[in-house]
């Protein structure tokens, strides 16, 4: 399974499944841009990692929230390139709390990024996608999405409207030869979910089959298979990599 | 290069179509093979080409040749 040839852009790609996605995505074969908003440093180190596996990592810094940064920058991408096979939707953030006690300002944040935003990126993508009659888009959803969870009203809200994105445009764009999938992760060890107290911790591992948290690279190999040709009989799904968290 | 002739470049490069087959009453979808997003394409060349936004409402208006013929000049476009 190679991507050689292939231009790839990973949201939120500094840290996290992210990141993890960026380098695998480059270890097989595709120039990776790692977008992110504010951690440079955690963007450059991405990069370095990518480097050191003899792999092509690039840097480009907007907020996916912003419409039309995102625009200009993927517009940038697909100029520097002649293309763009491959999107991830992954940026993300999470502000989690009883909705009752939440604000109208994290559900604003938390929809213009998680959701907004994989909008604002597949819109950008689209045309390219269309004309060059072959892309991936591969959005990254969450658990929450389908089984949902008490604390992250919004957060749910947002990933199970990216599932809703994931299989409208699939039947949109599957006459060229585009792929749109989810991938619905369930607790990764990342910063997001080293958040949790050990308690909360305890609990989630005993509702998990496999008896782990999952790891960036569990997700991170699906990714980079569902961005391949192998797959390219695969969309409108939704993959689920969660220790059979939920079923 | 009249409009004609403008337009009929477009249509040829976006829908891998000869230039006989390029006839005024040749309608999008039924005589040149286009679907829904080729359709899309064009309309989006079309802007882009001559500096324009095409509602959507116009664009249901839009079978033939000589319909985007027609919606260009009533534009002012020449």
């Amino acid at each position: 399974m190679r991507l050689d040839g292939k231009v790839a852009l990973v949201t939120g790609g500094s840290r996290g499944i992210g990141r993890a996605v960026a380098i695998r995505l480059a270890e097989t074969g595709a120039v990776t841009y790692i977008n992110y908003h504010r951690d440079e440093n955690a963007a450059q180190q991405t990069c370095s990692l990518i480097a050191e596996e003899g792999g092509v990592g690039r840097i480009s810094r907007f907020d996916v929230a912003d419409y039309e940064r995102t625009q200009a920058s993927i517009g940038d991408i697909i100029r520097e390139n002649g293309r763009l096979d491959i999107l991830v939707n992954n940026a993300g953030i999470a502000v989690d709390g009883l909705l009752v006690r939440m604000k109208e300002s994290d559900w604003d944040r938390l929809i213009g990024t998680n959701l907004k935003g994989a909008l604002n990126c597949c819109h950008a993508v689209s045309r390219v996608m269309i004309r060059q009659k072959w892309g991936r888009i591969i959005n990254i959803a969450s658990v929450v999405a389908e089984a949902g969870n008490a604390g992250q009203a919004a957060y749910a809200a947002s990933k199970a409207g990216l599932l809703g994105l994931t299989k409208s445009l699939a039947r949109e764009l599957a006459s060229r030869s585009i792929c749109v999938n989810a991938v619905a992760p369930g607790f990764i060890k990342t910063d997001m979910t080293a958040a949790l107290s050990v308690q909360a911790k305890e609990k989630i591992l005993e509702q998990i089959p496999m008896s782990r948290l999952g790891t960036p690279e569990d997700v991170a190999g699906v990714v980079a298979f569902l961005a391949s040709d192998e797959a390219g009989y695969i969309t409108g799904q939704i993959i689920r990599v969660n220790g059979g968290l939920y079923m | 290069m009249t409009l004609e002739e403008r337009i009929i470049d477009i249509i040829v490069e976006q829908l891998e179509v000869t230039r006989e087959e390029c006839v005024p009453e040749a309608a999008f979808i039924d005589d040149l093979g286009a679907d829904s997003l080729d359709l899309v394409e064009l309309i989006m060349e079309m802007e882009e080409n001559f500096g324009m936004q095409i509602a959507d409402d116009e664009l249901e208006k839009i079978r033939t040749i000589q319909d985007v013929i027609d919606f260009l000049r009533s534009k002012g476009v020449s």
